[in-house]
């Protein structure tokens, strides 16, 4: 996973989240688009009764530069992010190299309901923010019993 | 409106003491190190940089607005909290760190001593 949560002094707690991981990564029926996990960039996805609310976590790039496309129910944020590693020839070490770099593309397959002409997206602090209107018919009705 | 508890999960241990690990590049140079650290979420005022002893701890909790009511499906950032430390070694000069923080990344730049800038040591052939 990209980034991954840390237990200091808690030994039994960091194997039993190994554990876990392991059997999501086992019982996790994959999707037609791979594994869902990881990846860059990290996502957090949430529902409301009205919308879907995409958060995509890409620290450091210019939002001109992402591409969002929303097809047939799929949404797609496509992009790049530079590298900042010198080059080979300069007189630098490279100690740590955790950071990704290069061209990126992620998918999300959206609800039936989710209405294509009401999307919103904006870009702060490193987070793409998308929101998804549902379409009205599709929210939750309470049906009076007669 | 600005919950982010909603947006990642809630921790399950002492919350204080859970944090999530930045991915880090670091490049060292002549004149010093280089550090990048990814901190998606996190805004200006929320990130906190320490130098103690010889430690430098990068930290900052990550605020995201939700809409009220939102209920997470997904979650990669499961906490909303990152945390690293790293141990400096003694002729990185700690007083004249230098940091940018922009759209989440973070650069910070730590000078090598003026004592410790390398040298070309003549030799003498004879």
């Amino acid at each position: 996973m990209f980034y991954r949560s840390v237990f200091p002094r808690d030994l039994l707690s960091e194997l039993d989240r190994m554990q876990r991981e392991m059997q999501q990564a086992y019982e996790f029926s994959p999707s037609i688009r791979g594994l869902a996990r990881g990846g860059f960039p990290a996502m957090n996805v949430g529902n409301t009764p009205h919308s879907v609310e995409i958060y995509a976590f890409a620290p450091g790039i210019d939002p001109a530069t992402i591409d969002v496309q929303l097809e047939k129910g799929v949404l797609t944020i496509a992009g790049e992010r530079a590298s900042v590693l010198p080059p080979r020839e300069a007189n630098a070490t490279v100690h740590i190299e955790e950071r990704f770099a290069g061209r990126f593309r992620r998918v999300v397959t959206l609800p039936d309901d989710a209405d294509p002409n009401a999307v919103s997206a904006k870009y702060r602090d490193g987070v793409l923010h998308i929101s998804v209107q549902r379409r009205q018919a599709a929210q939750p009705r309470r049906i009076s019993i007669e | 409106m600005s919950d982010n508890t909603k947006v990642t999960r809630k921790p399950e241990a002492p919350a204080s003491d859970m944090a999530l690990l930045p991915p880090v590049d670091v490049i060292e140079d002549a004149g010093g190190i280089t550090l990048y650290a990814d901190l998606p979420g996190v805004p200006k005022d929320k990130l906190n940089l320490q130098v103690e002893g010889d430690t430098l701890t990068i930290e900052g909790e990550i605020s995201l607005t939700a809409p009220e009511g939102m209920e997470s499906s997904h979650a990669e950032v499961s906490l909303p909290r990152y945390r690293r430390m790293f141990t400096l070694s003694k002729e990185l000069d700690a007083n004249k760190v230098s940091a940018e923080f922009n759209q989440g990344a973070l650069k910070l730049r730590i000078p090598k001593a003026e004592h410790a800038q390398p040298r070309r040591i003549e030799i003498a052939v004879q």
